[in-house]
């Protein structure tokens, strides 16, 4: 597994994901519904 | 003495837990919440996992901009596995996102190594080795105009030097099928060829004309 990731391991960092990322999230998260079929699972985001 | 002192510690300790275990709703507790409709607790998980998550991806792209993709990725599979219902509960959350998150890691390192990017440097840049050998909108109008100015000027030439020059230059047919063509010997298309830019040069030298880009 190693093999493809670069070599510098030792640059990591705390970093924190923009809150711009993270309200689309949970804009996405509100606009995805789910419709289920018989057997078949439909995504439907409503935008 | 020492014995007071961890009794102290005891007590602390196990007052301690249940307010920590209050203010902590757990995972799987979001998790439920949310597939039920509650659209908080996916806030919640978000901001409580965030840090985790970032750096992980950080640390092994080492890059912010694809690290924001990657866990914009990682969420979207989050979001719609637990919309569709298909995922178990079994107090694993955390781990469960950082299995899409390194998934998607090896993903973008596989799709980089399959579309090689090259990016130049402060030694070496690529676009001084290759360049567009177009030319620019200035020299392409000089071009046009000088174009344009050479027709004009083949149209002053006889009619039968203009046929053999017009066939040499812009059909760029051999000398050999345009005797065949015009029927004349393939001295007389030279002879012909030779006076019209005889005659070309003759009317650039007395009016003027330069016709360089």
């Amino acid at each position: 597994m190693e093999k493809i990731y670069p070599g510098h391991q030792k640059k990591c960092k705390l970093t924190e994901t923009k809150s711009e990322t993270i309200q689309f999230l949970l804009g996405f998260s509100k606009s995805l519904h789910v419709i289920a079929y018989k057997n078949l699972k439909f995504e439907n985001v409503l935008n | 003495m020492t014995q007071k002192k961890l009794s102290n510690r005891n007590s602390q300790t196990l007052t301690k837990k249940p307010n920590r275990m209050a203010l902590q709703i757990e995972d799987s507790v979001l998790v439920r919440d949310y597939i039920s409709g509650d659209e908080k607790s996916l806030e919640v998980l978000i901001n409580r996992h965030n840090q985790r998550i970032s750096s992980f991806i950080y640390s092994k792209v080492l890059d912010r901009d694809v690290t924001e993709d990657i866990f914009q990725d990682t969420f979207i599979k989050v979001i719609k596995t637990l919309k569709k219902g298909r995922y178990s509960e079994e107090g694993k959350f955390l781990p469960w996102v950082m299995r899409i998150a390194h998934n998607l890691i090896i993903d973008h390192f596989r799709k980089n190594k399959r579309i090689p990017k090259f990016e130049g440097n402060d030694d070496f840049n690529i676009f001084s080795v290759i360049g567009d050998d177009k030319l620019n909108a200035e020299k392409q109008i000089i071009k046009n105009q000088i174009d344009s100015d050479l027709r004009q000027l083949v149209e002053e030439l006889p009619n039968d030097q203009k046929e053999v020059l017009l066939m040499r230059i812009y059909k760029d047919m051999s000398f050999k099928e345009i005797s065949e063509n015009t029927g004349v010997s393939i001295n007389t298309a030279l002879g012909r060829m030779r006076y019209a830019l005889i005659n070309l040069r003759k009317i650039i030298d007395k009016h003027n004309i330069v016709l360089t880009n």
